[in-house]
């Protein structure tokens, strides 16, 4: 028996484990995918979540087209990290990476903002006076914070007389943490606020106060602290069966709520706000801290630009895009990505990281003259953070259906400690992936 | 998540350690798991006594992991909210156990060899 005992030498057991390896290497290696040529001029406005994204997938697909990004910020921020620095449990570095990081070769970085839109004349001027001719845009410019919505209000109250708004970018939301860390401390009121507008991440509001609750909780102040959450909507979330889940939650907290309260106007040094019921009645409310979020609208360049809905959202000026393939209605060579189209959902990360395959496809194919039934769901996604250490994973559509990734498995309704985890460890891993044109 | 393919995650778990330690990470433990058959192939037989040491160390494995897994993550056991994160809690107390087991195996085995027999 001896005789026949499976003799494999210290070399030879190295070989085959090298060859298992390059094998397994072998695999992962197949996914060239046949390329189109064309010499199509793509100009994509915003080197933000989806204009980069985009930008790497491009220039896998497309051979030969001449990709320009125009963005003047140098810095390229990850905003699902601000609720995490607004709480204390990240530095603002967190968020901070070079937008040039992420850009792959063989395009081109505009280091710019546009001053002028002629969507008939397919060009885009720069405010440094040059114009680019295009024969297909992107927009992906993202937002703008409208603090001057608010009577009384500028960006420099931002961490003074207990005002945070985490939405300004990594500072803000560092010299928010700066305010509310004195609440958590101290206790007093706090008040918790969203605009009448479209917004980014409509969890972010929610988490705020969610967390300050826990922080307090933790710091042992939470007995000499009042929460209100004062919202212009009827609901605490757009999707209504989460709405009721947020409204248990909020009930078990302790956290109260003033809904359709549209905050008007802030009195910083008697430390004073201002709502405005849905009847036009105002109620003065008095607080130690504020969290103020600014109405949110389209860039002064979008709305010159006669780019946008014409229909709604007229205050605000979203890009006027079919809401499944997120090409503009009147202007077939435009699209709109990210928090600047005028769809009814959509304004995450999450939602670029599906929104981006969609235009992606479009593009190619109406480049190689080719058609695509690609199409965007509305699908959103938002770990929304409960306290330190659980999150409720929720994912839903434009229809309002919740659509989990991972059904029977990760409830979304649940709050979990594996969501947070997800929140955590592997989000913004995901995210820096999408930025690569790799998720 | 839209699609999770294979080549998906590893640009994720890239990002979590960054491309460097990912990959060392890959190769540290591709050498551990080398090393633990080597060594079995070797020795033709397990060595009960080694094992023994081997699994005494596993619950220190299993702790050792779940409390770096939830320092890392500013969490703890009370935020353990259903079956999914018992599982999970698990998962990595296994990981742990088992990685370590293997670890100390192989290096007993790598440290003292058995004493040649004469062919």
């Amino acid at each position: 028996m001896s005789d026949i005992t499976f003799t494999l030498g210290r070399r030879g057991f190295l070989a085959l484990a090298g060859g298992a390896g390059a094998l397994a290497l072998a695999g992962a290696a197949d996914k060239a995918q046949a390329q189109v040529t064309t010499s199509a001029r793509i100009v994509i406005l915003g080197a933000g979540a989806a204009g980069t994204a985009l930008a790497n997938r491009l220039v896998d697909r497309l051979d030969g087209a001449q990709i320009t990004l125009v963005d003047g910020r140098a810095e390229h921020w990850y905003q699902p990290g601000f609720s995490l620095i607004a709480a204390g449990l990240k530095p603002a570095s967190y968020s901070v990476s070079r937008t040039t990081d992420w850009l792959p070769r063989g395009v081109t970085l505009k280091s710019d903002w546009a001053a002028a839109i002629d969507p008939e004349v397919r060009t885009v001027a720069l405010q440094g006076g040059e114009v680019l001719g295009y024969d297909f845009l992107i927009v992906a410019t993202g937002l703008v914070l409208d603090h001057a919505g608010i009577e009384g209000f500028s960006r420099d109250l931002v961490g003074q007389n207990g005002i945070g708004v985490l939405y300004g970018g990594p500072e803000d939301a560092a010299r928010t943490w700066a305010a509310a860390s004195r609440f958590v401390e101290e206790g007093g009121t706090g008040i918790f606020t969203r605009p009448a507008t479209e917004m980014k991440c409509a969890g972010a509001p929610l988490k705020h106060t969610f967390l300050l609750d826990d922080l307090a909780r933790k710091a042992g102040s939470r007995g000499k602290a009042a929460f209100l959450y004062a919202a212009p909507q009827g609901s605490l979330f757009g999707v209504p069966i989460v709405a009721e889940k947020v409204r248990m939650l909020f009930g078990e907290r302790g956290i109260d709520t003033a809904m359709t309260h549209t905050l008007r106007a802030i009195d910083p040094g008697a430390r004073r706000a201002t709502f405005v019921d849905a009847d036009g009645i105002d109620h003065e409310r008095d607080y130690d801290y504020i969290h103020v979020i600014p109405p949110q609208r389209a860039p002064e360049v979008i709305r010159q630009s006669g780019l946008s809905w014409e229909t709604k959202w007229t205050d605000q000026g979203w890009v006027e895009v079919d809401p499944k393939t997120l090409r503009h209605t009147r202007y077939p060579e435009v699209f709109a990505l990210g928090d600047i189209a005028g769809v009814p959902k959509g304004k995450t990360a999450a939602s670029v990281k599906w929104q981006v395959p969609v235009v992606e496809e479009h593009l190619v194919a109406q480049i190689a003259g080719d058609t695509t039934d690609a199409a965007y769901d509305g699908y959103t996604s938002c770990p929304l953070i409960t306290r330190v250490g659980r999150a409720m994973l929720i994912e839903f559509d434009y229809n309002n259906n919740l659509v989990p990734s991972f059904p029977g498995v990760i409830a979304p309704l649940e709050e979990l400690w594996i969501s947070w985890l997800m929140k955590e460890v592997a989000l913004k891993a995901t995210y820096n992936a999408m930025l690569r044109g790799k998720a | 998540m839209k699609e999770l393919t294979f080549e998906t995650l590893i640009a994720v778990f890239e990002e979590v350690f960054g491309r460097g330690l990912f990959w060392l990470m890959v190769v540290v433990a591709a050498v551990v798991t080398l090393g633990y058959l080597y060594v079995l192939i070797r020795d033709r037989s397990v060595s009960w006594r080694k094992f023994l040491w081997a699994q005494l160390s596993m619950p220190v494995g299993a702790v050792a992991a779940v409390l770096f897994v939830q320092a890392m993550t500013r969490s703890g056991f009370a935020d353990i909210g259903g079956p999914i994160d018992v599982i999970v809690l698990l998962g990595v107390a296994v990981a742990g156990a088992v990685g370590l087991a293997i670890l100390v195996y192989t290096l007993e085995s790598l440290l003292w060899p058995p004493s040649r027999r004469e062919g």
